[in-house]
Formats: C-alpha cells, sequence, structure tokens
C-alpha cells in the first residue's frame, strides 16, 4: 500500500500507466499479436523524443518564457552534417557524430547570444534562427538524399535481444542527466533560475552561464539527434526534425515537468516519449486516418497540460 | 519617438530597395502583384496581435487559417449555412480556449501548440487532398481591381484603421490592453479579466477566420498545409510592428506595416535580387534579428 | 440612526490569515464622515491588509464589515467603488503602456461613448491643477514614460476624480513616499480642503510628522491588532513610538551595544552611488555594521545591488574586496526557492563548498541546515519541509541562514525585517552583532529608525545620493527625518 501511495506521488507515474494502457488497448485489439515488437518498436522511435526532450526540459525549466523553438531545424541541419563528414565511410563515423554536435551546440550557443545580445524573448530568438537554419540546410544538403556509413546504420538499429542499443545508452544518459539536475551546481542552478531568476542572482547563481551552458546543451542534443535520425531512417533530409518541436515540448509537459519553471523531471520524459510513439502505433493499428490521429494527439496534448496545469504559464 | 517610426522606415527601405533593383516594380500592376498575399497576412497578424496584447501566443493560428481555408473551399461554397456555422463555431472554440487558459492558469504556448495540430487534423478531415473552390462572391472580392491605388494597399488601410479605432480608441479597447499592461490593477478597478481574455482571443479567431478566407479568395482552392507558414509570419509581423511580448504594448497599424513588409521582403525584394529560393526562408529571419536589433540600439541611445 | 449616517465605514473583529502567518488579528475600525484617520504602526502590522479589507481587493476570513450603518455580505472591490470607497495602493497601480487619460478611463467604468477620450483627458487634468497647481503632466503622457514622483501624482489625483459613483472615502498608503517635500506638501493641504468639506480619509504615513500634524484622529496598529485610538492632539511623537512599539528593543539593544570598532581594520567596500554629485562615499571596513537611512525607496537598494554585482563585475565607482553575500527583504520576489525544502533554500548559496567531488553532498547539506537550525534558531520539526512550511519571520531567518552560512566577508541587507515579529528581530540582531565581533562586514539598508542603533555608521539617503554621513552618537530620529527631506522637517 505504502508503495503504492510513493509511486502515485510521483508525478511520471502517469506516463507510464498511460503508455501501458495504450500498449494493453493496441494488444489486445490484434488478439496479443505483436505486442514484443511493438515495444522493441516503440523504444527505438522514443529514444530520439527523449534524447531533444531532455535538452528542451532543461530549457523550460529555466522558468517563464524559455523554450527552444530552433529543435527541428537544428535536426535537419545537424543530420545533413553527420551525413556529409561520414561521407559513407565507417572510418569517419565518431568524426561525423561529434561535427553533428559541434554544429548543434554552435547553433544553441548562438540562439543565447540572440537572447542575450538583443535582449528579445527566447520564443523569437530561437525562431528567427530557426528560419536562417533551415535556409542554410536546404542549400547546404540540396537535393541529395545522403546515406549513412553501413557501420552507423546498424549501430542505429542494433538490438540485443529485441532491446534496442541505443534505448540502453539513452537509458543511461537519461540517468546522467536526472543526477546532473539533482546532484550537481548545474542542475541546481537550472532549478533556482527557474523557481525565481532574480532570487537566484541574488543568492550567488552565475544566471548568465548557466542560461547559456542550457541552450547549448539543447543544441547539441539536437545535433547528436539528428545524426542518429539518420543513421536510423538510412539518410539525412531537411524535414527529418519536424515531428520534434512539438514532440519535444508535449514529453516535457506530460512528463511532469512544471512549465512554469523551476521543477524538473527526467523519467517523465521517458514515460512521456513512450505513451506517444504507442499512441501513435495504436492509432495506425487502429486503421484512423491521418486527420484523427492529429486531431486525437493535440486533443491529448490539450487535455494533458488542462489537467497539469494550474501553475504560472510558460511566458 | 525614433522607435515607434521602425516599422514605416523598414516597410520604406524595402520599397526602395525594390524601386532601386526594379523600377517598373512600382506600378499599379507590380503592388497589385507583389502584395497578391498581403491581405491574408495582414489579417493573420492581427489575429496574432490581439493574444499578444493579453501577454499570450497563438502558435496555432497557421493551421487555423489552413482549417478555415478548407472550410471556405468546401462547406461555405456548397452549404452555406453549415459553413457559416462552423466559422463562427471555430471563433467560440477560440473564445473557450481564451477562457480554458485563464481559468486554469494554463500557459499558452502549449495549448495552441497542441490545438495546432487539432486545426491540422480538423483540415486533413475536411479537405483529405488539396482541392475544393472559393465561393464566387469571395473570389470577385478579392479579384477586385478599384481605381489608381492597388487592392491590398486599400485593403490593408481599412484593417490597420479598423483595428487602430477599435483597440486604441474605445473604451473598451483602452481596458483589453490595459489587462496586458498591469492585470491586477484593472482586477483592482473591478474589471473581468475572465472577460477581456475572452474577448481578445475571441478576435484572434475572428480575424483568423478572416484571413483563412481572403486567403483561399486569392488561391481559389485550399490545401490542408495552406496556412502553416503562417504562424511564424504573423509572430513576425507583430514584433516587426513595434509590437511586444509582454505589457500590452502593441500596434495596429505597425502590425499591418510589418505584415506588408514581411510580403514584400519575402519573395518579390529577395528575387529582384536574385537569392535563390533557398535563401527566402533565412531572409525573413535576418530582417527580424536586424529589426530587433535596430531596435535596442535605439531604446540605448533614447534612454 | 445617528451612526449609521456618520460611519462611512465599520470593520468588527476583522480577521485575516496567510499560511501560518496571522495578519490581522480580530481588528476594530471606522471611519466617521469628515474626519482624516490616520493609521500607523511598524512595517508588517497589519495595516496595508487591514486598507485591503477596506477596499475589498482582500476577504476577512472573520469579522463584519458595515457601510453607512448597512452590513455588506458580498463586499468587493466593485462593491466599494460603488459605495464611494477608494484606495490608492502603495504598489502603483497604472498601467505603464497605457496614457494618463486612459489610465483614468480604467478607474471610472462610466466614461464611455463619443468623445470619452477629451473627457478623461479632461477630468484628469483639471485634478491634477487643483491638487499639484506645477505638475507639469499632459493628459497625453504615457504612463511608464514618467518618473516614479508623477506617477505617485497622477495614481492619487486619479483617486480623486468623480464621474458617476461618489466618492466618500480615500485611502491614501504612503502617498509621500516617492514625492519631494513641496509636492507632498501641496497633497497634504488638498486633503485637509478635501476632509473640511466633508469628505474623508485614511492617513497612513512613515512620517509621523505628516499624520500628527493632518490626522484628526490617529489609530495605532501592532502585530496585527488596534493597540490605541484617539484623537490626534491626545498624541505626540513620543507616544506614538512608544504605542507602536519597538522601545523596549530600542533600550534593550543601547545597554548591549558594545563600544565603536578600531577604525584601523582593512577597507571591503567603498561604493559612491552612480548619481552622487559631491564626494560622499560609503566606506565600510571589516567588522563595521553600516546602516543605510532615508526613506523608502531614495536609492539605498540601488546601491546595494550595485555592491553586489561589482562582486563578480568591475564597476566603475565602486570597490568591493571580499565575496558578498545577500539578504533579501521582499522574501517572495528576491529570496526564497517556493519549490524547495529549507535545507535546499539555504544551501544554495554555499553549493561550491558542499560538493564531494562533481556531486553535491547531501549529507554535507543537511549538516549546515542543522547547524544554523540550533545557531539562529528556525522553528521546525524537519529541515526537509518545504521553506513556505515555515512562518514568515522563520523564513526570513533561513535568509539569513543562507547568507552567513556562506563564506561572504560582506552581507548585504535590504531591509530585511520587513513585516517580522519582534521577537525575531531580537534574535537576529544579535547574531548579526556577532558575526560582526567576528569581522564580518554588514551593510544594512533598513526603513525602521531604531534598527539603526545597532550601526557604527548611519548615511542617509535622498533622491539616489548620500546626503548625510552620522556616527552612532549623533543618531535620532528627527535627524534623520531631517535629511531625508532636505529642509522641511
Amino acid at each position: 500500500m505504502t508503495l503504492l501511495r510513493t509511486l502515485t506521488a510521483k508525478p511520471w507515474i502517469w506516463s507510464f500507466l498511460g503508455a501501458l494502457l495504450v500498449w494493453l488497448a493496441t494488444i489486445a485489439f490484434t488478439g496479443g499479436y505483436g505486442g514484443g515488437g511493438m515495444v522493441t518498436a516503440a523504444l527505438s522511435l522514443a529514444v530520439f523524443t527523449v534524447i531533444v526532450g531532455v535538452g528542451q526540459m532543461f530549457v523550460i525549466t529555466l522558468g517563464p518564457g524559455n523554450v527552444d523553438l530552433s529543435l527541428p531545424a537544428n535536426i535537419g541541419l545537424a543530420s545533413a552534417v553527420a551525413m556529409k563528414v561520414m561521407g559513407g565511410s565507417d572510418s569517419m563515423i565518431v568524426v561525423g557524430l561529434l561535427a553533428a554536435i559541434a554544429c548543434g551546440a554552435a547553433i544553441g550557443a548562438v540562439n543565447y547570444l540572440l537572447i542575450w545580445a538583443l535582449r528579445i524573448p527566447p520564443i523569437i530568438a530561437t525562431l528567427s534562427a530557426s528560419f536562417i537554419i533551415q535556409s542554410i540546410d536546404i542549400s547546404y544538403g540540396r537535393g541529395l538524399q545522403i546515406k549513412p556509413p553501413p557501420g552507423f546504420a546498424s549501430f542505429t538499429n542494433w538490438q540485443i535481444l529485441g532491446i534496442p542499443v541505443l534505448a540502453i545508452l539513452t537509458v543511461l544518459f537519461t540517468i546522467g542527466a536526472a543526477i546532473a539536475l539533482q546532484r550537481m551546481i548545474y542542475g541546481r542552478s537550472v532549478l533556482a533560475i527557474g523557481q525565481n531568476i532574480r532570487a537566484a542572482w541574488l543568492a550567488g547563481v552565475n544566471v548568465g552561464r548557466i542560461r547559456f551552458l542550457t541552450y547549448t546543451l539543447s543544441g547539441a542534443l539536437g545535433g547528436i539527434d539528428g545524426a542518429l535520425l539518420a543513421g536510423y531512417f538510412r539518410g539525412a533530409n531537411v524535414d527529418i526534425g519536424n515531428e520534434y518541436l512539438l514532440a519535444s515540448i508535449a514529453v516535457v509537459v506530460i512528463g511532469g515537468t512544471s512549465v512554469a519553471g523551476g521543477k524538473a523531471n527526467v523519467p517523465g520524459v521517458w514515460g512521456a516519449a513512450l505513451f506517444l510513439v504507442l499512441l501513435l502505433t495504436m492509432l495506425n493499428t487502429f486503421g484512423v486516418s491521418a486527420g484523427v490521429r492529429l486531431l486525437l494527439t493535440g486533443l491529448i496534448i490539450v487535455g494533458v497540460i488542462t489537467v497539469a496545469g494550474g501553475e504560472k504559464a510558460l511566458r | 519617438m525614433l522607435r515607434s517610426l521602425l516599422p514605416a522606415l523598414s516597410l520604406a527601405l524595402v520599397v526602395i530597395a525594390i524601386a532601386w533593383l526594379n523600377p517598373r516594380a512600382i506600378s499599379y500592376f507590380g503592388f497589385t502583384l507583389m502584395l497578391n498575399l498581403a491581405i491574408p497576412i495582414a489579417l493573420a497578424t492581427i489575429a496574432q496581435m490581439f493574444v499578444i496584447a493579453g501577454n499570450e501566443l497563438d502558435l496555432s493560428i497557421g493551421t487555423f487559417v489552413g482549417f478555415v481555408g478548407c472550410v471556405t473551399a468546401t462547406w461555405l461554397k456548397d452549404a452555406p449555412l453549415l459553413g457559416v456555422i462552423i466559422l463562427v463555431g471555430a471563433i467560440g472554440v477560440y473564445a473557450l480556449l481564451g477562457a480554458l487558459i485563464h481559468l486554469r492558469n494554463l500557459p499558452s504556448i502549449v495549448v495552441t501548440l497542441g490545438m495546432s495540430f487539432v486545426w491540422q487534423g480538423l483540415a486533413i478531415l475536411v479537405l483529405p487532398k488539396p482541392g475544393g473552390k472559393a465561393p464566387d462572391w469571395l473570389l470577385s472580392l478579392m479579384a477586385f481591381k478599384p481605381p489608381y491605388i492597388p487592392f491590398p494597399i486599400i485593403a490593408a488601410l481599412v484593417i490597420a484603421a479598423v483595428v487602430h479605432f477599435g483597440l486604441m480608441r474605445t473604451s473598451y479597447g483602452v481596458i483589453l490592453r490595459g489587462s496586458g499592461g498591469n492585470p491586477a490593477a484593472l482586477r483592482r478597478a473591478g474589471w473581468s479579466l475572465l472577460r477581456t481574455k475572452i474577448t481578445l482571443f475571441a478576435l484572434t479567431g475572428l480575424f483568423g477566420v478572416l484571413s483563412g478566407m481572403a486567403l483561399i479568395g486569392i488561391t481559389t482552392s485550399a490545401d490542408a498545409n495552406i496556412g502553416n507558414g503562417y504562424t511564424l509570419l504573423a509572430i513576425a509581423g507583430v514584433i516587426l510592428g513595434g509590437g511586444e511580448f509582454v505589457g500590452g504594448r502593441v500596434s495596429p497599424i505597425g502590425a499591418v506595416l510589418g505584415a506588408l513588409t514581411l510580403a514584400l521582403a519575402a519573395s518579390p525584394l529577395l528575387t529582384f535580387m536574385h537569392i535563390p529560393p533557398d535563401w527566402q526562408v533565412a531572409a525573413n529571419g535576418a530582417i527580424l534579428i536586424i529589426v530587433l536589433a535596430a531596435r535596442v540600439l535605439i531604446s540605448r541611445r533614447e534612454r | 440612526m445617528l451612526e449609521a449616517n456618520t460611519n462611512i465605514i465599520r470593520l468588527n473583529g476583522a480577521e485575516k490569515h496567510f499560511g501560518a502567518v496571522r495578519a490581522l488579528n480580530g481588528v476594530d475600525f471606522h471611519v466617521v464622515s469628515g474626519e482624516c484617520v490616520g493609521l500607523v504602526g511598524h512595517n508588517g502590522a497589519g495595516k496595508s491588509t487591514l486598507m485591503h479589507m477596506v477596499a475589498g481587493t482582500l476577504r476577512p476570513d472573520g469579522g463584519e464589515i458595515a457601510v453607512r450603518g448597512n452590513a455588506e455580505t458580498e463586499y468587493s472591490v466593485a462593491r466599494a467603488l460603488k459605495l464611494g470607497i477608494r484606495c490608492v495602493f502603495q504598489e502603483l497601480s497604472l498601467c505603464p503602456n497605457l496614457s494618463i487619460a486612459e489610465n483614468t478611463r480604467i478607474n471610472h467604468p462610466a466614461l464611455t461613448g463619443f468623445g470619452w477620450r477629451r473627457k478623461a483627458a479632461a477630468l484628469i487634468a483639471a485634478k491634477l491643477d487643483e491638487i499639484f497647481p506645477d505638475h507639469g503632466i499632459s493628459a497625453d503622457d504615457v504612463a511608464g514614460d514618467l518618473s516614479i514622483g508623477r506617477r505617485q501624482m497622477v495614481e492619487v489625483a486619479r483617486a480623486f476624480t468623480v464621474t458617476r459613483d461618489p466618492l466618500d472615502l480615500v485611502i491614501l498608503d504612503e502617498p509621500t513616499s516617492s514625492l519631494d517635500a513641496h509636492t507632498a506638501g501641496q497633497l497634504l493641504a488638498f486633503v485637509r480642503r478635501f476632509v473640511a468639506s466633508g469628505g474623508s480619509c485614511i492617513l497612513i504615513s512613515h512620517v509621523l510628522g505628516e499624520v500628527l500634524q493632518n490626522a484628526d484622529r490617529i489609530v495605532v496598529m501592532r502585530d496585527g491588532k488596534v493597540v490605541a485610538a484617539d484623537a490626534a492632539t491626545a498624541f505626540d511623537r513620543d507616544r506614538l513610538v512608544a504605542t507602536m512599539g519597538g522601545a523596549e528593543a530600542r533600550e534593550k539593544i543601547a545597554t548591549e551595544f558594545a563600544a565603536a570598532r578600531p577604525a584601523g581594520s582593512p577597507v571591503r567596500v567603498r561604493a559612491r552611488p552612480a548619481r552622487q554629485e559631491d564626494g560622499k562615499e560609503l566606506v565600510a571596513r571589516a567588522g563595521e555594521i553600516i546602516g543605510l537611512a532615508g526613506l523608502a525607496g531614495h536609492g539605498q537598494t540601488d546601491l546595494l545591488l550595485a555592491i553586489f554585482a561589482a562582486a563578480t563585475r568591475r564597476k566603475p565607482g565602486i570597490e568591493v574586496t571580499a565575496p558578498v553575500a545577500l539578504v533579501a527583504g521582499d522574501r517572495q520576489s528576491d529570496g526564497i526557492f517556493p519549490q524547495w525544502s529549507i535545507s535546499e533554500n539555504i544551501g544554495i548559496r554555499s553549493l561550491s563548498q558542499l560538493r564531494k567531488g562533481l556531486l553535491i553532498s547531501p549529507q554535507r547539506e543537511a549538516a549546515l541546515a542543522e547547524f544554523w537550525k540550533q545557531k539562529i534558531g528556525i522553528r521546525t520539526p524537519d529541515m526537509a519541509n518545504n521553506i513556505f512550511s515555515l512562518s514568515g519571520g522563520n523564513q526570513q531567518k533561513a535568509l539569513f541562514a543562507r547568507a552567513l552560512g556562506s563564506d561572504a566577508e560582506i552581507v548585504l541587507m535590504d531591509d530585511p525585517m520587513r513585516g517580522v515579529d519582534i521577537g525575531t528581530k531580537l534574535e537576529v540582531y544579535e547574531l548579526v552583532r556577532e558575526e560582526a565581533a567576528k569581522g564580518r562586514t554588514f551593510l544594512w539598508y533598513t526603513t525602521e529608525t531604531e534598527e539603526l542603533d545597532n550601526c557604527d555608521h548611519i548615511h542617509v539617503f535622498k533622491n539616489g545620493r548620500i546626503v548625510a554621513h552620522l556616527g552612532r552618537d549623533e543618531l535620532t530620529e528627527e535627524k534623520i527625518i531631517q535629511s531625508s527631506f532636505g529642509d522641511a522637517a
């Protein structure tokens, strides 16, 4: 009983429960067929949402108004950069990955530079930046579908006993993120800034540096996500990151992170990402049309934020 | 002082650049052509401006415009009464969102991000494949060719004048702007913030509907993704027009000028400058950053 | 029947709690028509809470409100306005994005229809002319562009404009805090004319002379209760100060206070306010407690913040030679992290000392919190509880623990005793003196004169500048008020 009570007191439990329910509903529909394969597929896909979701979570935790809208463009550009640098050769995989991370981190740093130098809200800064990144990507990756090296493609699809290796690595990464959030000066500072930026400054937190690091981190995670996506889907393209704008914000909100800032939740990002991926699988299994799928996704996000709301706004 | 002239200045700069690059564009037909899409952009910008006046943001206005477009090209033509009911209902949904955001104290950007999927889904359901046709009266309205002054310019003047009067000159307009400036003071003076928020969101819905209808009047047929770019254009237009995200500082005239600047800069200017279409999106971003940088410089100087 | 006619408003047994804090504890209060009631008391005595109730912005948790003898069960702002009761709040309530005329419109639902802008402009301009003849404000000015003093003038004038609703009672909460002596005099003269013509006023002011000279009756509050109410002529300054409380504290401090510190210790802070034109500057040495006095909002906090910022980034005119910590006075906006426990709130300033390797050690954090719980007497069963489980005074102690538990050698205090009970104050005073004796430097901005008794030197501020420097032995309330107001005492 007490275990149940401590579990229900955790805000992230709901997203996992939701994921479980959706999974059960789907295998009930298929008569138990393909339940395991569905979990494998969901884990593989959720990884990409989790990686950018964690970056977005740190940004949103910085407090009202902080959000990174440049992630889709960032992912698109980084996927092209990674594939071009790798050039289809297995020996260049590490260099390509590093190039994608550097590209993403640079975008994040520029984002913060705009916020700081022009004193504009992060929404408009990351938005303007994303316009420019998009164009760079279109002209840089022009026309050609760049293939990943075979070794990289098989790495991103590698499974052990039906569990994607990438998912295992991402779990390790999220554990690291959770520790950084609660036990490191960086995480504590992010939480302090999100609760009250002025009080954080007056308590000696280096607000400028922490915000800079957070936007850069979000950018770098977008960069690595782009490279991995290009490997998994066997090719970079401009639109590869499009769905991650809403997805990254949605997993943060559904996962129990406060949009008012100052309260973050790492496990919830996993639960929410699995929930969203499984939800899509379920709707596909039920054979609903694209319109209904979008409609339901939107309504669920509005519904979750309405239930979870009641705190001060993101702006 | 200089700062309030910035929107007009940006527009003048763009027009001068076009005149220098291609003098023939500065003509009745040139403007009619170049400002082809200015009316729906201006209406969407005004729509966005209303929520921004109340310290909120609407990330769904683009897909909403698309949804309205699909309804206009199908129901409004085939079953006008039903079409009107649907569009009025959509405005009602906006009003409800305003109430929900106020009562539950929700972040508008998450709610409207979710709503952007709802509108897109509905648009696809209404019109699964590109097509449909605008009602004839709408086509002839948008194709109107008045003497001397191109229609888009007249329309922009009318929109700016009407909204300026409503928001900046009427006594309830003051209350609407005050709700963004100092909500606590407004509540203390006995005004209902729920009512102001509902009004602002309903106005956003209304101008979103007008924008979608105008868009279909120009393009003649619809597509579920037709309005997707409008979310960002509308936000950019408000900011170019001197609006600020918080504090109820908005300007309808500025917003229309900002929309015209974007409409001109987005494609005609870049085409004349022989900039490949790849870089046109970037140019929009760059214009935004340049204007914001100019604004920072000016306000530093004025201080 | 007679009472029903002359009593504008009457509150019986009004009560209000904010969490663990009891802001009002059964207060009886009334205002008769044609009188000016002066309301005095220390910060946190409950004056503002009581006035919010009169204005209808707060609902009492217990007690009754009657207006002109009629009991009001659904009392609200709208109702108060309809009944002719208005309030000029301490925090400004103009919309900075609107013009003065438009701001006037907000308070007058009747200003609508054709020509409302002209009517609103004429209304506010006439009232400004009447109260402040040489105001120099145009009805088209945008509120956010005006100086704080002019905004306060507009706000006061706006409260006295009349359209549809009657005007019987105006609450003026520190109406002169941002005005210079000349405009303050114009305002008080107008208040006397208004009262003479049959209107009523409640005047709240820290400047006791203003209250003594302008009020007909004075009500003194202390710790959420009314402790005295009498004709103004029955009070003089000493009786007011004694009734407000704090006199015992003063004697206690005076007897305990050690001799002045040696002047030879090293200089820790040397700072000149940005607007200082003459050579006056603030110098603080190790082991000194320096007081920053003067009326609220005259540049004391700005100087503290500038010193705080100069500790991390070089600033012209300010020299800081040791780590700095700040104790906020406005706890909610400058100090508290609402999601965190008491220990986390204390530990945030000392994170790098709490580390073991890369990670923050929970044991060290708990140990730091436990040490200060004992030392400063934070009353809680568990330091892992949320910070809001504490009463206001104990929250403030946690903020002191944050600063004193850190490596800071210089501690800036931004009027930190606002709304804190006398017991907590005495405990903290003692701790501050103890820490100063160990060599820490304190810069202490306070609006409560008796706290200055703890200081070695006092700098009095006016309009962003240091206007006087007093040694501890020269300190009197009169001297401070005299310097704060220039020549008009």
